[in-house]
């Protein structure tokens, strides 16, 4: 008897411990600390310790395979007496402004075409979002082609309308080659803006445009007092993320001008991958990318704090 | 809505736009495919009428898979796009169901920690960590975007997965738990599995955006068998010469197929996802 309720004692005392043990992690606080910190671990070394390491770079003098030695600001005051990057700075905040004007516009062109009644609507939205699904570099390379100097398709078919020959070209002029990478930019851009219109728009209940139509107002006072109004947060946030990657964009002006001809279509992402990869001055390209940080960090902030309150 | 209006009209109404906005959309992808399948000959004669194929050839595609490492791109591609994917569900999980269900300390400071990271773009970030990856002795591997890419989508997947976690109801939670179950098993075996239309919105994202990604594979993979295929396409594929552009434009063709394949068949899913981040249910 004994024996046998000692051999019972030892596993009930254990399963005491395992108890008390698993009453602690059903905490809510210590189950949810213990789930996130796999995640959070994993973010802090890849991204904030990069991050901060990217600061520290920027105060640097550090060619590639040698060790830093710390300047303090130089490199910033490199940059503010470097002309490209002013052009930079400028062609950066043209193309960010430009395209997503262009977007808003055409995205919610795109929305109100779509928001009709039609057969195959859902096919027509399928293909609608190709331009935004196709990997960027892979679409790029055709619009390469599209404007390429001598067998451009464009060119081509405008000759044919009648444009004097050979018709523009498209990248090798400056002017003109920032005009073709915010229509890229744009064509790429402007189905995610529609379609997430669209979808804004689908929400926007009918019994209010009948109910103004009864009082009188036409199609334009409807989608002016009824429309925009009640898409309006959408919108914001549609663009705050919109801003943010063009102002950040890197791929579409690698693949169609590497930042050419002489710089005009340079953006700060391009400039400072120059700098750092191609130059080898990794503390000077830190600097340049740190330099987007005071926009970036003011519509990360304002997005932020916008989708919290949401 | 509908006015008094005869068919012919109405469907001017809807077919001139509409119509507009499909040949702007398609009309690139349109010229990549019969670039593709025209035989040199064609494709730089400026006599011939560009917009149809007179004689197609499937000899760029051969090209491509014969005389270049596509295949390896493809394959690499496709493997760093899944298991980031894995990771990123795993990971933003991990991270989305506490944010979701449970009322602890620094939750709101957690969450708004996780949408900003989501908001950074990699320029911000390439240069150092092009270092780090350096230092790690991880370049030329596919762990080195393996790595990258989930800082970029575990707090997409996070904040994606918290949206939709939200919408899935309590009720069965709290049954569970008054039937004795743990926090970890409610999680795992009740909570989980209703979850699975946010999974595959979040996957796909994740997905589309892995084989997306450029600047880090760029910088981290210089090697030819270690490249995915937009850093081959655009490293190898343009070359000196000029009459590339049949091969070059069956590359982005064929490296545009397996995100066009999954689309299609989640875009349901997808425009939920896409749609899920700034329009409330």
């Amino acid at each position: 008897m004994t024996i046998a309720s000692e051999r019972l004692l030892v596993p009930a005392r254990a399963a005491r411990k395992r108890a008390s043990l698993a009453v602690v992690l059903d905490r809510e606080s210590v189950f949810s600390w213990l789930m996130m910190a796999l995640p959070l671990a994993f973010l802090a070394a890849l991204v904030g310790y990069p991050f901060c390491y990217g600061i520290l770079l920027s105060l640097q003098d550090r060619p590639v395979a040698h060790t830093g030695t710390f300047v303090g600001l130089k490199n910033f005051i490199t940059d503010a007496h470097d002309p490209v990057f002013w052009r930079v700075a400028i062609n950066t905040f043209i193309y960010t402004g430009v395209a997503t004007l262009l977007k808003m516009i055409g995205g919610l062109g795109l929305a109100l075409a779509m928001n009709q009644h039609f057969r195959m609507k859902n096919l027509v939205r399928a293909l609608l979002l190709l331009p935004f699904i196709v990997p960027t570099v892979l679409s790029t390379v055709a619009w390469l082609w599209m404007l390429d100097p001598a067998f451009s398709v464009v060119n081509r078919l405008m000759v044919a309308l009648g444009w004097p020959k050979p018709g523009p070209s498209w990248l090798g002029d400056p002017t003109l080659a920032m005009v073709s990478i915010i229509i890229i930019n744009t064509w790429r851009g402007l189905p995610f803006y529609g379609i997430t219109l669209l979808a804004g728009l689908q929400t926007v209940p009918s019994e209010l445009y009948e109910a103004a139509s009864i009082d009188g107002a036409g199609g334009w006072e409807r989608f002016r007092f009824i429309t925009l109004p009640l898409l309006r947060p959408i919108i914001l946030i549609v663009t705050l993320f919109s801003v943010i990657f063009t102002f950040a964009d890197f791929q579409l002006i690698y693949v169609l001008t590497h930042g050419g001809p002489a710089n005009a279509t340079q953006l700060f992402a391009t400039y400072a991958f120059d700098i750092a990869m191609g130059a080898g001055q990794l503390g000077l390209g830190a600097s340049i990318a740190l330099a987007m940080l005071p926009a970036l960090a003011l519509l990360i902030v304002a997005l932020t704090i916008y989708l919290r309150r949401e | 809505m509908v006015s008094g209006e005869g068919r012919i009209p109405q469907a001017l109404r809807v077919w001139l736009p509409v119509g507009f906005f499909l040949v702007l959309a398609l009309f690139p992808f349109y010229w990549m495919a019969i670039t593709s399948i025209k035989p040199n000959a064609e494709l730089y004669n400026k006599n011939v009428m560009p917009l149809i194929v007179h004689a197609p050839t499937l000899k760029h595609y051969v090209d491509l898979l014969t005389k270049s490492s596509f295949l390896l791109w493809t394959w690499n591609t496709m493997l760093v796009a899944v298991v980031a994917t894995a990771i990123s569900l795993i990971l933003g999980t991990m991270l989305a169901y506490p944010l979701a269900r449970m009322r602890f300390a620094g939750s709101s400071l957690i969450a708004m920690t996780i949408a900003a990271i989501y908001l950074v773009p990699q320029p911000l970030l390439f240069i150092p960590l092009a270092d780090v990856i350096n230092h790690l002795h991880l370049g030329n591997t596919l762990t080195s975007v393996i790595l990258t890419y989930p800082t970029m989508l575990v707090p997409f997947c996070a904040w994606l997965l918290l949206g939709y976690f939200k919408t899935v109801p309590k009720e069965l939670e709290e049954a569970a738990r008054i039937d004795g179950a743990s926090r970890l098993q409610t999680m795992w075996t009740i909570f989980l599995p209703l979850c699975t239309p946010g999974f595959i919105s979040a996957g796909i994202f994740a997905f589309t955006l892995s084989q997306n990604e450029f600047l880090y594979a760029l910088i981290f993979l210089t090697k030819s068998s270690v490249r995915t295929v937009p850093v081959g396409v655009i490293s190898e594929l343009i070359r000196g010469d000029v009459f590339y552009w049949g091969q070059l434009m069956a590359g982005a063709l064929l490296g545009s197929i397996p995100v066009a394949i999954i689309y299609s068949f989640f875009v349901e899913h997808y425009v939920a996802g896409l749609t899920a981040g700034s329009v409330k249910a």
